[in-house]
Parts: structure tokens; sequence; C-alpha cells
């Protein structure tokens, strides 16, 4: 049982993420994460703000759940499951981290330039968090879905919007990185 | 019952995005650069599978646990919505290094800064509920 605590190889958790899919499309139910951010709107009152939230959120209940359940999942896996689990990075991704700060590159599971605690007192890196989660939100709804509704369900369904959608998040993606990046970091 | 079940899968799901890295901003940052095939050899077994899983679905008409035909609704037909919703989600993933699956994995893992990340998704989909009526769809 030795291997449960290494990292997982992509082509055994690859399998295991359509599983999930399976499974939910089993019971009755869509993979989609994002849907729960449109609840957690509605349970905070934004329903009283526009019609886009004027919805039963109750009946989201099940998949406010699985979002309870990822987190259960987070932290199981990080406290039982793993041996201080470290990505391990093409080395020159790493070079380049550390040549734009990044020092954590190669000794943490994510940045701890980012996701620290000194983060919380650092202004620069809280407006990342939070810009980096205004886009992804807003993206996501405009889009109709994220990455598990979109790149997973909706291709694995060989629909021609999921696909558009998903070129768009790389597109988004590549211009992060290679054009904004080199402006904020 | 029901809601343990759920439970679970979001805790099978989780897992599966913690230990395949996927909730790793560094990995989403290789992704980005092509220095690695790790994310998109997980994307396309994911997909590889899910293929073959939702063609069997529809071939066999196969029935869900209460005895419903599995449907997956299709999607609107359009380019402009799924185009620059796309692209602002993928400007935010690539910060942020998370999509809504993995921000509440890290939540659990211990990464307290990504409330941030979620406080600014849940704020982002209000804004889109606000003036969803005045973008183009």
């Amino acid at each position: 049982m030795e291997w449960i605590l290494e990292p997982w190889p992509w082509y055994v958790s690859g399998p295991l993420i359509a599983l999930t899919m399976f499974i939910l499309l089993y019971v009755g139910k869509n993979f989609g994460m994002s849907s729960n951010l449109r609840t957690l709107c509605t349970m905070c009152g934004a329903d009283k703000t526009c019609d886009f939230f004027c919805f039963d959120w109750k009946a989201q209940r099940w998949n406010l759940l699985v979002m309870s359940g990822a987190i259960i999942g987070g932290f199981v896996a990080s406290n039982y499951l793993s041996n201080n689990q470290t990505p391990d990075l093409n080395p020159k991704t790493i070079e380049h981290l550390k040549e734009i700060g990044f020092e954590s590159a190669g000794k943490a599971y994510v940045p701890t330039e980012l996701f620290g605690q000194e983060a919380f007192s650092d202004p620069k890196t809280l407006a990342i968090l939070l810009i980096g989660g205004i886009l992804v939100g807003f993206g996501a709804r405009y889009a109709g879905g994220c990455t598990s509704g979109h790149a997973i369900s909706g291709i694995s369904n060989l629909q021609l919007p999921s696909l558009i959608a998903t070129i768009g998040f790389f597109i988004g993606g590549l211009i992060m990185v290679h054009l904004i990046f080199p402006l904020i970091f | 019952m029901k809601n343990i079940v759920y439970l679970l899968i979001g805790t099978f799901f989780g897992i599966v995005m913690y230990k395949s890295e996927a909730a790793s901003w560094f990995r989403i940052y290789e992704m980005f650069q092509f220095q690695s095939i790790h994310m998109y050899g997980l994307m396309g077994t994911a997909l590889a599978v899910g293929i073959i899983i939702v063609q069997y679905i529809k071939r066999n008409k196969v029935k869900d646990v209460n005895g419903n035909p599995i449907v997956i609704a299709d999607k609107d037909k359009s380019i402009p919505r799924y185009l620059i919703g796309g692209i602002l989600f993928g400007l935010g993933w690539a910060l942020a290094g998370a999509c809504p699956g993995p921000m509440f994995v890290m939540t659990g893992a211990g990464y307290f800064p990504i409330l941030v990340v979620i406080l600014g998704a849940i704020l982002g989909t209000w804004l889109y509920g606000l003036i969803k009526d005045k973008l183009p769809h």
C-alpha cells in the first residue's frame, strides 16, 4: 500500500476523474463544480439582487455535499495519504520559477509565496488571489461551466460548446502565464 | 443515506485532485509552459475514458440508480459566450492556479489563503449575474 502515499501518476488519476464523472451520472447527477459558486451566491442573498440567482438552491444541496466532500478529500489526502507530497516538476520550470521569485518551486505542493500564511498580510498577494478568483467565477458562469463541466463532462459527451470553452481556458491561461506574469512577477 | 453518498463521491474526487496534483498551482503553471506531459496526460486519459463511458451509456441506454435514463443535457449553441467566458476563466485559472474543484481541495489541505480565491470566485459569479444581460451570449 506504499504507492498510495506517493504522488499518483496521471494515467491512474485521469481514469479516476472519469470514474468520478460516471458515479455522479449513475446517481442521477452531473459533474460540475462551478455551479456551487452560483448556489453559494444565492445562499448569501444574491437572489435579492437579480433573477439569475432566483432558484431553489436546496435542489443543489447534493452538489454542495460533493463540494464539502472535496474539502474532506483535500484534508485526508494531505494529512493521511501523503508523505509531504511535492510535485516533481520539470527542472526548467523550477529554474524559471525561481528567476521570477518563486523560491518554493520544487519544495512545496503549492507556492508558499502565494498560499503561505504571510499571504494574508501582503496586499499584492491578496490582490492576485482575489482577482484570480473573480476571473474564475465570472468566466466559469459566463462560459456555463468550468474544467469539470466543460473540459471533462462536455468533451466526453463530444459537445462542440465545451471544446470551444476549453480552447478558451487554454488561450486565457497562455495569455496569463506568457504575457501577464512578466508584468506582475 | 444519499447525503453520505454525495459526501463520499466528493471525498474521493478531492483525494484524486490532491494526489494527481491537479490542485497544485505549480502543475498548472508547468502545463501552460508546455514543460511536462503531466496535466495533458491527466486530462487526456480522463477524456479517453470519459468518452468511452458516455458512448457506452448512450448506446446501451444505461439507466441510473433510480431507473431513470442517464441524460447529459446539450449546451446551447454559441461561440462568444464559450470563447470569451473561457478566456476569462483561463486567465484566472493560471493566476490563482486553481479551478472550482481544487479550490475546495486546497481549503481542506490547509492552504487557507485559497479562501480569498473562493471569495473572489463567489464575487465573480455574482458580478456575472448582475451584468449578464448586457454581455454577448
